[in-house]
């Protein structure tokens, strides 16, 4: 049973297969299509290491996705940030993963919207 | 320069705080080692043969004489005295300790320097022609834009976990000083008529596959800089490859793909992109573009100058090799070189950045930069002021006039530093330079540029010296091969392999060789090592190289 992580901390997912479309990190761009009534989308990383989800999940954000968006995978609390950036709602890690990394190693990143340089080049002059 | 504001000044300030919490938690064990890596990467930190190194960003190559200042004491507080500058214009610390490095990065905070992406498969330093906003040949500062790439790619949320690392280089004039088409992305500011626009390079890169970069944009508006370039790093992001990591750069996606489907894929992402810039990046660019602003020029006579020039003779040769042309007819840019035959080159102690630092405030308008070349460069000094600069540099070993020059070698650390090395480099180039030096041959040799590198990597940009050197390890034995013919300019080529190599005890003499083939060779001594070997190829050097090779053998 998942972990999931919001700005606000640790909570238990409620989420079930049925409601949810999954990716994969390595879906290609051109395969991001949602049917309209889907309101709950999952992106999957293998490993930390692999920053390809934070890219698919800006590109569902521009091509118009407003449902719920999570990232599921081994990320670590500093990628926290990164993922609320590109898009992602909430992230999804293991029982293992939430003991190493505790909820309070994520709330000292849950200040996300500060100190963002591309949402300050993205205003409107 | 470019000067902090609230925003950069908070910015790093919670980085810092956010790396000292993951330095706590690397000791602590809560972050393993493997999940430490990236951090630790993405803030600068290396760990390397006999220490982490740090290496501290140098945006686009220009500090001031405080920052100088503030390096010079980081080396004596924290390391031993001494830093190595760079190839991408950033600064190396190789003994510091993971507990004081926090401390370090708060050194610089105080001085609005940083270590972040410097390392990691992040966006690296944004590096720019190192005589920026001086050279009499510029179309326009390049810098501005190097500072909007940097914030625009400082902590970006999509592209800190990429396939490798990324590395783009700004050049503002037709004469390429900043190696441009040796990076994944080259920005060459040009004129269309009255307007001035961006060609767009990409997929340039040394190491085990030398690339020169491709033409993907001739001419880019500059209000489409971001987006545009957003777009190649994410095409790239999700298409680099990540199972084999000698083939993930963008020269690798461009050769397997092809460029015009790496255009198409660019354009797409591009009409995606474009709305999300709302123009509040053309409002900073205009801010980015007074803060480098001409320094307020001084006008006073360079009389005395013209009489210390036609007297000394020391001070003559220095200022004929060492300066460069500025656009103000009265001022001269000038290559403090960190070649003194025998010295590690690229390496400054912490009493010659002071110099070096006080000698900047006074004389070059409180401005420095690094060079590629791995020299430093006062890029605004009143002709008036040369003298005194001159004699203010000689005392601390800052004034050897070899720039550009055979002894200007550009060497990475090599293995007496490197773990990934496979060989070592600071010894050959210290023979070579003081070979040369001996032979009393460096000003008749003229321009000649010998790039060393001590692995594979190409971190000493051998592939475009004019004479590249690169050390392997042949059965445990340090094996030195040589090329021929590269250059690192807009006319830039990758150089040819002479053939087998050379080990530590002839490598030298083996270059020897090489020069006195130009020598005998050239049309005139006004003919460079380059335009000979461009004239009458490698065979008559390749014959130099290898007296015993029998007629029809292939050497190559």
């Amino acid at each position: 049973m998942d972990v999931i992580v919001t700005d606000s901390g640790f909570s238990a997912d409620t989420w079930s297969d049925e409601t949810t479309l999954s990716f994969a990190s390595e879906t290609d761009p051109e395969n991001l299509t949602l049917p309209k009534a889907i309101q709950r989308v999952v992106i999957t990383f293998p490993n930390f290491a692999d920053g390809r989800g934070f890219t698919l999940a800006r590109l569902l954000r521009l091509r118009g996705y407003t449902g719920i968006l999570r990232a599921k995978g081994p990320i670590i609390s500093d990628q926290y940030a990164m993922a609320r950036r590109s898009g992602f709602d909430e992230i999804a890690i293991s029982q293992a993963q939430a003991l190493r990394q505790p909820e309070k190693d994520w709330l000292f990143r849950s200040n996300w919207t500060a100190h963002s340089y591309q949402s300050r080049l993205q205003a409107s002059s | 320069m470019y000067q902090y504001n609230g925003f950069d000044t908070a910015f790093l300030k919670e980085r810092n705080l956010q790396f000292r919490d993951q330095v706590r938690r690397r000791i602590s064990g809560a972050l393993s080692e493997e999940e430490f890596k990236p951090l630790r990467l993405m803030n600068g930190l290396y760990l390397q043969l006999h220490a982490y190194m740090l290496r501290v960003a140098i945006p686009y190559g220009t500090l001031n004489s405080a920052q100088m200042t503030a390096l010079a004491s980081i080396a004596e507080k924290w390391d031993k005295g001494y830093g190595h500058f760079t190839t991408r214009q950033n600064i190396q610390f190789n003994w510091p300790k993971l507990q004081d490095v926090p401390d370090i990065l708060d050194a610089l905070a105080e001085v609005e320097m940083h270590a972040i992406q410097t390392s990691g498969n992040t966006i690296r330093n944004v590096t720019a022609d190192h005589f920026a906003g001086a050279a009499a040949d510029e179309i326009e500062d390049p810098r501005p834009y190097a500072e909007l790439l940097r914030q625009w790619s400082t902590d970006h949320p999509e592209f800190q976990f990429m396939p490798r690392k990324f590395k783009i280089a700004v050049s503002g004039s037709a004469k390429d000083r900043a190696v441009t088409r040796a990076h994944d992305i080259g920005l060459l500011l040009k004129k269309r008529g009255a307007e001035i626009g961006f060609e767009v390079i990409i997929g340039g890169g040394l190491g085990r596959t030398p690339m020169i970069g491709k033409t993907l944009c001739e001419f880019l508006p500059k209000s489409d800089l971001l987006p545009y370039v957003e777009a190649i790093v994410s095409v790239w992001n999700l298409l680099g490859r990540r199972d084999n990591k000698y083939k993930s750069r963008i020269k690798i996606t461009v050769h397997e793909k092809g460029l015009q489907e790496i255009q198409r894929l660019v354009l797409k992402r591009f009409s995606e992109l474009r709305p999300q810039f709302k123009g509040q990046d053309q409002t900073l660019l205009n801010a980015l573009k007074k803060a480098f602003a001409t320094p307020a020029w001084i006008d006073t006579p360079t009389t005395t100058f013209h009489e210390n020039y036609a007297t000394y003779q020391n001070f003559k040769s220095w200022v004929d090799i060492n300066t460069s042309p500025h656009r103000n007819n009265d001022y001269a840019i000038a290559t403090v070189s960190l070649k003194t035959p025998g010295q590690t080159p690229g390496d400054a102690s912490s009493a010659q950045m002071r110099v070096v630092a006080q000698l900047a405030k006074t004389y070059s308008h409180d401005e420095l930069r690094i060079s590629h070349a791995q020299n430093i460069v006062l890029p605004h000094v009143h002709k008036s002021h040369l003298f005194a600069l001159y004699n203010g540099l000689y005392p601390a070993g800052l004034a050897t006039a070899n720039a550009g020059l055979i002894s200007d070698i550009i060497a990475c650390p090599g293995m007496d530093y490197c773990a990934l090395a496979t060989a070592r480099s600071i010894p050959v180039a210290q023979e070579i330079a003081l070979r040369f030096k001996a032979l009393k041959l460096e000003h008749d040799i003229g321009p000649l540029q010998i790039k060393i590198s001590g692995c594979i990597n190409a971190c000493g940009h051998h592939h475009v010296g004019h004479i590249g050197i690169l050390g392997l390890d042949r059965a445990g034995v340090e094996n030195y091969q040589i090329t021929l013919g590269g250059d690192a300019t807009e006319t830039a080529t990758i150089g040819e392999r002479a053939g087998p190599g050379f080990d530590a005890s002839t490598i030298v003499s083996a270059i020897e060789r090489v020069v006195f083939t130009y020598l005998d060779l050239r049309l005139s001594n006004l003919e460079t090592f380059l335009e000979t070997f461009r004239r009458v190829g490698a065979p008559p050097f390749k014959a130099a190289l290898y007296p015993d090779a029998s007629e029809g053998k292939n050497a190559a």
